[in-house]
């Protein structure tokens, strides 16, 4: 049988009905139509699902949707400005040389997002132990660990 | 996939009715990490979860002498506790080293305990210290050792209409030291392959180790104490050779399996090293 859940998605409140055995991914990308967070493993494995959950990062594949009832959703389109100016995270991916395939990519700027947003200046070991809950499998890492160096620097 | 409801209570009563209602139709669910996955691979199919996340007073940490935690307690919220990493250092380890960032901010350590899994990341840590959990149902409530708790891969002492609500630490004995070491195959996001904790209370004027606590991980069919290697030491003024001792009896105790993360003959060997060099950590 199908619930109401309410909640905000990228700073919108939106309200949907929904079946209560799906997970916050499904609704997101299938039922919402943002298809910028993937999945890749769904396990909780890989990260690619990361989105921000009243701003942690949590493995989305693995979130039932009921459980964001009343609470804040950042996916990787929230990032970016309405006048479509990029966040300085993505654009210091981009600068950096981060994104190879791509597929890593969303659930690896919001890794970043939620450690900056608690450490605005954190050392190389707080980024490695932050995105490593997300893999990449064209084993860019040192690009992105450059692009969240330089993005804390501005 | 299977479908499945998902119910949201609002209170430990309601939980406990809704268990009684639903029998075995039903599974409670944590943080989901692992319950969603063993859901999606068919190792349970319940038809519906019912959720403890709403539930008031199970995500506390708390007390003076005796710890109360909380069962929705997550693994990130005791890494980051600083009462935690002062008093029980190495469950502040533990959770901190379980998964990732993003399971970590979502699983829970009564979930942990629950999943009951040979290689339960904290169970090692708790069992040093002597923790005792708190069960609840219909019919009253319960505490009992940890150590009791664990009854098989995936099993546990808890009855089908009971709930985890607690995990209860004593403070160990002044001059305690431990140490908590995990063998993985990688840094993070990995299961261990053996993990072992050591909790050693030294008379500082003597030296004497009066009280040891080896507990192991992954080498069993659950997290086990050693107490043939803790009577080794136990008494004894520490030495190269007792070391070695205790840590030739854990390796002889356990009895593990060989799976996808290692050969038996392997963690056994490791056990050995494990416990020597938590050992000669903890001294330290």
């Amino acid at each position: 049988m199908k619930q109401t859940v309410q909640f905000k998605l990228n700073g919108e409140s939106i309200q949907i009905e929904v079946e209560p055995h799906l997970s916050l991914l499904q609704v997101i990308r299938e039922k919402l139509e943002l298809t910028g967070t993937k999945e890749g493993c769904g396990m909780g494995e890989c990260g690619a699902c990361t989105v921000l959950v009243d701003g942690k990062a949590i493995n989305s594949c693995l979130f039932p949707i009921l459980e964001v009832e009343g609470k804040s959703v950042t996916t990787i389109e929230g990032l970016i400005e309405a006048d479509g100016t990029l966040h300085p995270l993505q654009r210091s991916f981009v600068e950096n040389g981060a994104v190879q395939c791509g597929f890593c990519t969303p659930g690896m700027v919001l890794s970043a997002k939620a450690l900056l947003d608690q450490h605005p200046k954190p050392t190389e070991k707080q980024i490695r132990l932050a995105i490593s809950g997300n893999l990449c499998r064209c084993t860019g890492y040192i690009q992105i660990i450059r692009a969240i160096q330089a993005a804390s620097e501005q | 996939m299977k479908k499945f409801d998902y119910l949201k209570p609002q209170s430990l009563e309601e939980v406990l009715s809704l268990l009684n209602q639903f029998g075995t139709k039903a599974k409670l669910i944590g943080g989901g990490t692992d319950a969603i996955v063993m859901q999606r691979q068919n190792k349970i199919s319940p038809d519906l979860f019912i959720s403890l996340r709403g539930i008031p007073g199970l995500d506390h940490i708390e007390g003076n002498g005796l710890l109360k935690i909380g069962a929705m307690v997550t693994h990130r919220a005791i890494e980051q506790s600083p009462l935690i990493r002062e008093r029980f250092p190495l469950l502040s380890e533990a959770s901190g080293l379980l998964g990732s960032v993003q399971i970590r901010n979502v699983a829970t350590l009564g979930g942990n305990l629950c999943t009951a899994s040979p290689s339960a990341e904290t169970a090692p840590p708790l069992l040093v210290y002597e923790a005792e959990v708190h069960l609840i149902s219909q019919k009253g409530e319960r505490r009992i050792p940890l150590e009791s708790f664990f009854l098989g891969p995936g099993e546990t002492a808890l009855e089908q209409k009971e709930v985890l609500k607690e995990i209860l630490l004593q403070p160990p004995p002044p001059n305690s030291r431990g140490a908590y070491l995990k063998l993985g195959r990688r840094k993070a996001m990995d299961l261990a392959v053996v993990n072992v904790a050591v909790l050693l209370t030294l008379n500082p004027k003597t030296g004497i180790c009066e009280r040891a606590r080896i507990a192991l991980g992954a080498v069993a069919p659950t997290p086990i104490r050693v107490r043939e290697a803790e009577n080794i030491i136990e008494g004894n003024q520490l030495n190269d050779e007792l070391i070695r001792k205790a840590g030739e009896m854990a390796k002889h105790t356990c009895s593990p399996i060989s799976d996808i993360r290692a050969s038996s003959e392997y963690r056994r060997e490791m056990v050995g090293v494990l416990v020597e060099k938590a050992i000669r950590q903890s001294l330290t």
